[in-house]
């Protein structure tokens, strides 16, 4: 497939990931909103390794394992999400304790 | 239109579509399902781009336990007894469109006009776990090791502001 088909897939499923951190309030579909951006950018990402893969090989056919390194971002890029996730629901529980919601306009209230 | 281009088009309609769904019902435990569909959808796009070791992983780290994890949240919270009240229109419609002008303005920014920059699906081996893992444990071990830290300091924080009582 032609790049630019991939670059319009992921650049879509971002928007609406920007478009659901901007119009949602409950602070776990934020979240998901969130995990979707991560994913439009890998996905990108692989698309991009694949293609300079494929240019590296038709330069040098010894060269097998160019644009590997697209794909250890990725990997890399899950890894800090993980890590990320946890962290982000323990607040959101701990949120949920102290005020009963996890809308988040009520993340104002951290202030005092 | 061969195997792959309907392969294609098929996983993107249904990544566009399910991420859609995410972001408006109303219900957060229909998000969470919808966004597991979206990450099978990009995990069928890595194995048309011979991605396999990712498109597993994909699987098992997200849509396995990071939206278990979404989904024992949701489930310990009990949202559904109380809808989420609503924005003022006003600035619904001015999020969407400013969501829209995102696309917009990066979909004219990155377009290449050169049709024949193409992936050929079925070449390349380098997302094989032999590859990967060579250059993962040479040329990256130093980031793989942090990681291993990143991963402990995220548990220990999560365990310490989980804690219940202080």
């Amino acid at each position: 497939m032609p790049i630019s088909y991939y670059i319009f897939l992921a650049v879509i499923i971002f928007s609406i990931g920007v478009t659901g951190v901007l119009t949602r309030r409950n602070s776990i579909i934020v979240f998901m909103c969130i995990e979707l951006m991560l994913n439009a950018v890998n996905l990108l990402l692989v698309a991009f390794s694949k293609l300079h893969h494929q240019r590296m090989l038709a330069l040098d056919p010894a060269n097998i394992t160019a644009g590997t390194e697209g794909q250890l971002f990725v990997f890399f890029i899950m890894v800090v999400a993980a890590a990320e996730v946890s962290v982000g629901l323990a607040i959101i529980v701990l949120m949920y304790r102290n005020v009963h919601s996890v809308d988040i306009n009520f993340l104002n209230r951290l202030k005092n | 239109m061969n195997t792959f281009q309907i392969t294609f088009w098929f996983l993107s309609a249904l990544a566009v579509f399910s991420s859609l769904m995410v972001i408006t019902r109303k219900n957060p435990v229909y998000s969470v399902l919808f966004l597991i569909i979206t990450f099978f959808a990009i995990s069928g796009h890595y194995i048309l781009m011979n991605a396999q070791f990712l498109a597993i992983v994909n699987i098992i780290v997200y849509a396995g336990a990071i939206m278990v994890l979404f989904l024992f949240v949701l489930m310990l919270m009990n949202l559904n007894k109380e809808s989420e009240q609503q924005k003022n229109k006003y600035l619904l419609w001015s999020s969407g469109i400013a969501g829209g002008m995102l696309m917009i303005v990066l979909i004219a920014a990155l377009d290449t006009p050169d049709p024949a920059i193409i992936t050929k699906p079925g070449t390349g081996e380098i997302g094989l776990i032999k590859n990967l893992g060579t250059k993962l444990f040479t040329d990256y071990v130093v980031p793989f090791e942090i990681s291993s830290i990143l991963f402990l300091s995220a548990m220990v924080g999560a365990v310490v502001i989980g804690k219940k009582g202080d």
